[in-house]
């Protein structure tokens, strides 16, 4: 189908776009790189009168690798995100779930932050986001604010953005030292969004022993629920941590739901078996840095 | 009310052409409807089946997941555009030569995909191949030869350079 009728936006500059989003409040969309959005309003399940197109706002594709984590602008596309080397060596997750999100051609186009405020429980990009303990950055017409992962994320599809709010960067904090991080899923066909899927971080402490355990699951609840299970593994080398033990209580927690992809039953099984591969992954990478 | 129309300018195929779109237009429209270049086939409009895949300054997109006012005074290629002259692209002739096609459908969307797959990797792997396709469907060749052509195309590439 066609997309229904709307307001075109244009914006030039950041305050005219704050300007716009505010007077449209609830009957503005903002539209980045429309790979979720479009989507939606190809099959009507979107109508917003007004759509304010970023893609001609100066200043917002950066993606800035600093000591506290890389900071990625609204308009950084997936595919610029995924090749930038110092944002893979400043935070690997990154590059390890872009990877992972749909395919090659639409990453052209999809925006990292795009991703994160259509928080679709299905995507990768939101649970890295709440296992590293990111934030948001959000502003509107006189004013701006941080928004942590754990409170950004609302809902299935819901966002702390509120009408008015344009997301102009998000922060995803780096890699500490001797830790590592992995994604695992599955997903029906290559580039579909995932039955299952588990991004994990471990850490260790100067012994080499494991002192941060923490996983974020991917359709396995309304929101990338994180789960730390430092002490499910021990406080042992990686060699003699319990990561079955670990996995079994990521599973235990994991609420996801039937649909016609998978039964509720079979995501919880996955969930069980990723955590466990994407924690022992995670665990030889921080042996390696 | 009438709907606003937006004046755009679109470089397509290198040819300078103007349309006056609603905000709403998809440029797999646009380049259809608006532009009389049919080439583009529009199969989902989901952004899933990637036969209306061109490319937008030389990076495949889909165009049915792009307004066509979003690219107003950018760059389009299409697979009109892929031939110099009356003479075939490589990759065009890599298709015919391996049988990469039956009823053709899904090929505009393929060739754009692997013309620019091959200017940023001239030889990929099996692999990387895979990869570079994995977002195209096609329900006729069973993708075999699709494959072998992609493979053929370096080939033809590494040749002609
Ligand atoms: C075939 C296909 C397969 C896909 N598979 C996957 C997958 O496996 N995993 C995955 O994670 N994603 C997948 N996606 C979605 C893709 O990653 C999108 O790019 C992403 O979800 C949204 O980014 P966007 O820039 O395209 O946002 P848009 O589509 O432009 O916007 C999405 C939503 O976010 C809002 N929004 C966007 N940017 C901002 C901003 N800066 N401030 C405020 N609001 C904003 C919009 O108003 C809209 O509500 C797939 C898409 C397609 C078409
Ligand atoms: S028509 Fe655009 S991807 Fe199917
Ligand atoms: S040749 Fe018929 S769909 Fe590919």
């Amino acid at each position: 189908m066609k997309p229904p009728p709307f307001d075109y936006h244009a914006p030039r500059s950041l305050g005219e776009a704050l300007d716009v989003l505010a007077e449209a409040g609830e009957e503005g969309k903002v539209l980045a790189g429309g790979q979720s959005l479009i989507p939606l309003l190809n099959m009507r399940l979107a109508a917003p009168a007004h759509l304010v197109d970023i893609n001609r706002l100066p200043g917002l594709a950066a993606v800035e690798a600093a000591p506290d984590g890389v900071r990625i602008g609204a308009l950084a596309r997936h595919a610029q995100v995924e090749r930038s080397e110092p944002a893979a060596v400043a935070q690997p997750l990154l590059r390890q779930a872009l990877r992972l999100v749909a395919h090659p051609v639409i990453r052209n186009r999809g925006t990292v932050v795009g991703s994160l405020v259509h928080a679709d429980p299905a995507a990768e990009l939101p649970a890295v986001l709440a296992l590293l303990g990111g934030s948001v950055r959000l502003a509107r017409r006189g004013g701006t604010r941080d928004v942590p992962a754990g409170e950004f994320f609302t809902g299935p599809l819901e966002s702390a953005a509120a009408p008015g709010e344009l997301a102009v960067s998000a922060l995803f904090p780096a890699l500490p030292p001797r830790s590592g991080t992995a994604f695992r899923e599955v997903a029906r066909r290559h580039g579909d969004y995932a039955l299952a899927g588990v991004a994990a971080l471990v850490g260790l402490d100067e012994d080499l022993r494991v002192t941060t355990a923490r996983v974020a699951c991917v359709s396995a609840g309304p929101v990338p629920a994180v789960a730390d299970v430092a002490g499910a593994c021990g406080h042992r080398p990686p060699a003699s941590a319990d990561w079955a033990g670990a996995a079994e209580a990521v599973r235990a927690r994991a609420e996801p739901e039937d649909d016609i992809h998978a039964t509720a039953a079979y995501r919880r099984h996955l969930i069980g078996v990723l955590a466990e591969r994407a924690l022992r992954d995670a665990a030889r990478e921080a042996l390696n840095a | 009310m009438p709907e606003q129309a937006h004046e755009i300018t679109l470089v397509v195929n290198g040819t300078v052409r103007r349309a006056e779109v609603p905000g709403r237009r998809l440029l797999s429209d646009c380049l259809r409807h608006d532009l009389g270049l049919t080439g583009t086939h529009v199969g989902c409009e989901h952004g899933v089946c990637g036969c209306c895949t061109v490319l937008l300054d030389g990076e495949p997109v889909r165009s049915c997941l792009t307004f066509a006012v979003t690219v107003d005074g950018r760059e389009i290629t299409t697979v009109e555009g892929l031939a110099d002259g009356d003479r075939m692209s490589p990759v065009q002739r890599a298709f015919a030569e391996c049988h990469g096609l039956q009823c053709g459908f899904c090929t505009p969307g393929f060739l754009c995909t692997v013309t620019a797959l091959l200017r940023e990797n001239p030889a990929p792997t099996e692999e990387e191949v895979l990869e570079g396709v994995s977002g195209n469907l096609c329900r006729c060749t069973g993708y075999q030869n699709i494959l072998k052509a992609v493979h053929r195309a370096a080939e033809i590439m590494a040749e002609e350079s």
